[in-house]
């Protein structure tokens, strides 16, 4: 994958799958400290120490349609190349935590790329699940929820064609301010 | 733009419900980590995007996970209200607008991306 964003996407993608009705995305980018890094969190199903213990392997899926799980050998490869590591903690029933660490300055980190898409695609396609979004670069930071997007835009569905659409640009524009540096709240 | 920019923005947009019988189609694209990998994120862009331009409100948009046929990726479902689906597949933002105003829009499956009964898993 050529950005990290899909990376985001697609572990979010497993905590869909794995049921879950909230999720949290983290995006965090620190010069002075040199790492990029996200979260992303659910209260999906969970796995087993079992489970767990065999996340790593690309043999190991619960999934139906295909024998080998591709999507977290992936992105802990990834972040290897990139002088981070990936962590994964979880417990039946209450739900994952997956966090990916990368040296910001590495040559062979992927760059983060669109991650308002990713947030928007998340958040348009999984109408009944609740996302909160943290994206933080050198202690600014924009945080965007779907509880607070419903209520403020007073709809139940922000996949709507228009609504998605506006949605979008809010997102994109939000982010190139913090990229900018000229995002205070 | 601040929320409440946001807020403005839809205010002003017209109501959006869905008819009585439901959606006219759904438009499920494959979300799968192939089908991120190939471009499905964009596919899905878009797919709304062209919605949005055509003022077409009465179809809802989700997503599906792998569905096992990562070569093929990424995948489109079109489904109409009577349950009848098509499979579009190697989707590109492009061809998935093409399948938007033909297939949703005018109601003329677009035959030369469409999966055969039998290649899906
Ligand atoms: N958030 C999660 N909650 C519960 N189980 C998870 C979660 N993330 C991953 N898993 C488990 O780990 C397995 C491997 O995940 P991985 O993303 O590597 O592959 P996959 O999702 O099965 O397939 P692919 O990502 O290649 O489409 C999953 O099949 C699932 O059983
Ligand atoms: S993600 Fe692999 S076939 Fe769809
Ligand atoms: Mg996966």
């Amino acid at each position: 994958m050529e950005e990290l964003s899909l990376h985001i996407l697609d572990i979010a993608m497993n905590s869909i799958r794995a049921g879950a009705t909230e999720i949290a995305v983290e995006v965090t980018e620190d010069r002075a400290r040199n790492l990029l890094a996200f979260a992303v969190r659910d209260n999906g199903c969970g796995m087993t120490e079992e489970q767990l213990a065999q996340i790593h392997d690309p043999f190991f899926t619960t999934r139906d349609t295909r024998r080998v799980g591709l999507g977290i050998p992936l992105l802990k490869q990834t972040a290897e190349q990139a002088g981070g590591g990936l962590a994964v903690t979880s417990s039946p029933g209450q739900g994952t935590a997956v966090e990916a660490r990368f040296e910001l300055d590495h040559v062979d980190r992927p760059p983060l790329g669109d991650i308002a898409a990713t947030v928007w695609t998340l958040v348009v396609t999984n109408a009944d699940v609740e996302f909160e979004y943290r994206h933080t670069i050198d202690g600014a930071c924009f945080e965007v929820g779907t509880a607070e997007l419903k209520q403020t835009l007073a709809t139940r569905s922000l996949g709507k064609p228009r609504v998605a659409g506006a949605l979008l640009k809010y997102l994109r524009e939000r982010e190139r301010r913090l990229a900018e540096g000229r995002d205070a709240s | 733009m601040k929320l409440e920019d946001l807020r403005k923005m839809v205010e002003k947009m017209p109501g959006e419900e869905l008819p009585e019988g439901g959606a006219r189609y759904t438009v499920v694209v494959g979300m799968g980590t192939c089908g991120i990998a190939a471009g499905a994120r964009e596919v899905l862009a878009a797919i709304i995007d062209e919605l949005e331009g055509l003022g077409i409100t009465d179809v809802i948009v989700t997503q599906c996970g792998c569905r096992g046929l990562c070569e093929r990726e990424p995948l489109v479902a079109v489904t109409a209200a009577d349950g009848e689906e098509l499979v579009y597949a190697d989707m590109t933002p492009e061809r998935a607008r093409e399948v938007v105003a033909s297939h949703v829009g005018r109601d003329e499956p677009v035959g030369a991306y469409t999966l055969d009964a039998g290649e899906l898993p």
